[in-house]
């Protein structure tokens, strides 16, 4: 007889990911974070490169389409730029097509909000946070701070800043791509981040300005996207932005990234006019981190991979 | 013929790289950060055993390969190839040395094998997990000797020698298993 109407997680996982998240909610509640809820189901939604969102026709009662969101980071902004404090979601997101090990088209993103912060302060937010929830033989050693650029040198041994493509097409078993950042991305999926991590959280900050996505660019030589990603035994936990806050700016990405999807024919939701109205009104300085935590429960709870932590992951949903 | 794309793939699947048959082994999707989605994918040869790795962009199609399994009969060799049938169609095909490999020490005829077909032709020959075979050599037994615990080369009549007690003699049949060669029990 077939058990796939089983959970695939047992009875003592799901105890401890109910556990995990009462601890999270109490390390925002002590840190000052107010916790809301915004929509699953969108008007609008990312245009982001590679996130696909779902598409639900006749998703609200005039008829309109709507789009089930990647992350909540749309919504929480314009609470923000609404003169929302320090705010936290533990949302359910939708990634289409995603799924394996570590990837299930749907997910619980915990995502959080500091006004004022900059980098610093949001390393610091992640590292309190990981180290709060995880077991400390996970975290035997201190965690290390290292650019985008120190993690290739050391663990690709090349500059992904200068490196030819001849050099990343290489390294990246890709002959014919030409694109850099993807190269970069197939690189560090293959050697960088299974090699961070090990027995601490590892934190990557200083993106190439072509992936800054949603975080402020820093000028200089070369300029720098504000982005830090964790990583605890090569998995990747955490991506947060020092939070871009130019409407203009904002709109030029958007437009790029619609342009790159439709050259390949991939649907994307309409333009969150909402949200750009927001960055216009203004959003106050601010840092922000999303945290997958199927992952960090999966790593909490010593179990190999998400479907471990999750009653239904998707093959059985 | 077919093609699957990245997200059709699990192991044990069938797929054309390089113009050789190749079976994934092992499947693992990964995406870095915000970055681009790939398959990180472990394949083996099924011409010759090896295991190799390959990376796919997420959402890039393979050519499917015109590989399936079937159980068939073995029924004789004529010195240059073992001759398979299929049971309920009565089709006949013919193994060459490298598809019977290590099959060949353990079939004498009638033994239902899974055969492996690659375009139509047998790629590979798995003998039944136990087959049963006459001792045509082997020392008497030491007499005395009755601990059970010694053990002595035993030439079966495919050729092949497997370790058999002291007990087991000349002329008597055996249950070997194929897969690590070892003496079961008296058939």
């Amino acid at each position: 007889m077939s058990t796939a109407w089983r959970p695939a997680a047992s009875l003592e996982a799901l105890e401890g990911r109910a556990r995990l998240l009462d601890d999270l909610r109490g390390w925002m509640r002590d840190e000052g974070l107010l916790e809301v809820e915004t929509p699953l189901l969108s008007r609008a939604g990312s245009p982001e490169l590679h996130l696909d969102s779902l598409h639900v026709p006749r998703a609200f009662p005039d008829g309109a389409e709507g789009w089930l969101g990647t992350s909540p980071e749309f919504h929480l902004k314009r609470l923000l730029a609404a003169g929302a404090p320090d705010v936290y979601s533990v949302a359910r997101v939708f990634r289409a097509g995603e799924a394996g090990r570590l990837h299930n088209p749907e997910f619980t993103l915990v995502e959080w909000y500091r006004r004022g912060a900059g980098l610093d302060r949001l390393m610091d937010d992640i590292e309190a946070l990981l180290a709060h929830l995880l077991p400390a033989a996970l975290l035997a050693r201190a965690p290390e701070r290292l650019t985008y650029r120190e993690a290739f040198l050391r663990h690709a041994g090349l500059d992904p800043f200068t490196a030819g493509l001849d050099e990343l097409r290489t390294r990246a078993e890709e002959a014919r791509e030409s694109d850099r950042d993807s190269l970069l991305d197939r690189i560090a999926g293959l050697a960088v981040y299974p090699a961070l991590g090990a027995g601490r959280i590892s934190l990557v900050h200083d993106f190439p300005a072509s992936q800054a996505s949603l975080a402020r660019v820093r000028d200089g030589d070369p300029p720098v996207a504000e982005r830090v990603e964790a990583i605890v035994s090569g998995v990747e936990l955490v991506n947060g932005f020092v939070e871009l806050s130019d409407a203009g700016e904002q709109r030029r990405r958007f437009a790029s990234d619609r342009a790159a999807r439709a050259a390949d024919l991939r649907q994307c939701p309409d333009l969150d006019e909402n949200f750009l109205a927001a960055l216009e009104s203004g959003l106050p300085p601010c840092a922000g981190a999303a945290l997958g935590f199927d992952r960090l429960a999966a790593l909490a709870l010593g179990v190999d991979g998400i479907a471990a932590v999750m009653a239904f992951p998707q093959d059985r949903a | 013929m077919a093609n699957y794309s990245t997200s059709e793939f699990k192991s044990g699947l069938k797929i054309m790289l390089d113009g050789d048959p190749y079976a994934i082994v092992d499947n693992e999707f990964v995406k870095p950060g915000k970055g681009q989605a790939f398959n990180r994918v472990k394949v083996r040869n099924l011409k010759t055993g090896r295991v190799i790795d390959r990376t796919f962009k997420s959402g890039e199609s393979v050519e499917a390969a015109d590989v399936h399994e079937t159980d068939m009969q073995y029924i004789y060799s004529d010195g240059h190839f073992w001759h398979f049938m299929t049971p309920d169609t009565f089709e006949q095909f013919q193994a060459d040395e490298a598809a019977m490999s290590d099959a060949v020490k353990w079939v004498k005829g009638e033994e239902i094998c899974r055969v492996t077909l690659y375009n139509g032709s047998p790629l590979a020959v798995e003998p039944p997990n136990t087959v049963e075979l006459t001792i045509t050599e082997t020392d008497p037994g030491v007499r005395g000797d009755t601990s059970g615990g010694g053990v002595k080369p035993a030439t079966l009549e495919t050729g092949a020698v497997v370790r058999v007690p002291l007990f087991v003699n000349e002329g008597e049949t055996i249950k070997v298993n194929t897969r690590t060669a070892e003496y079961l029990s008296r058939a």
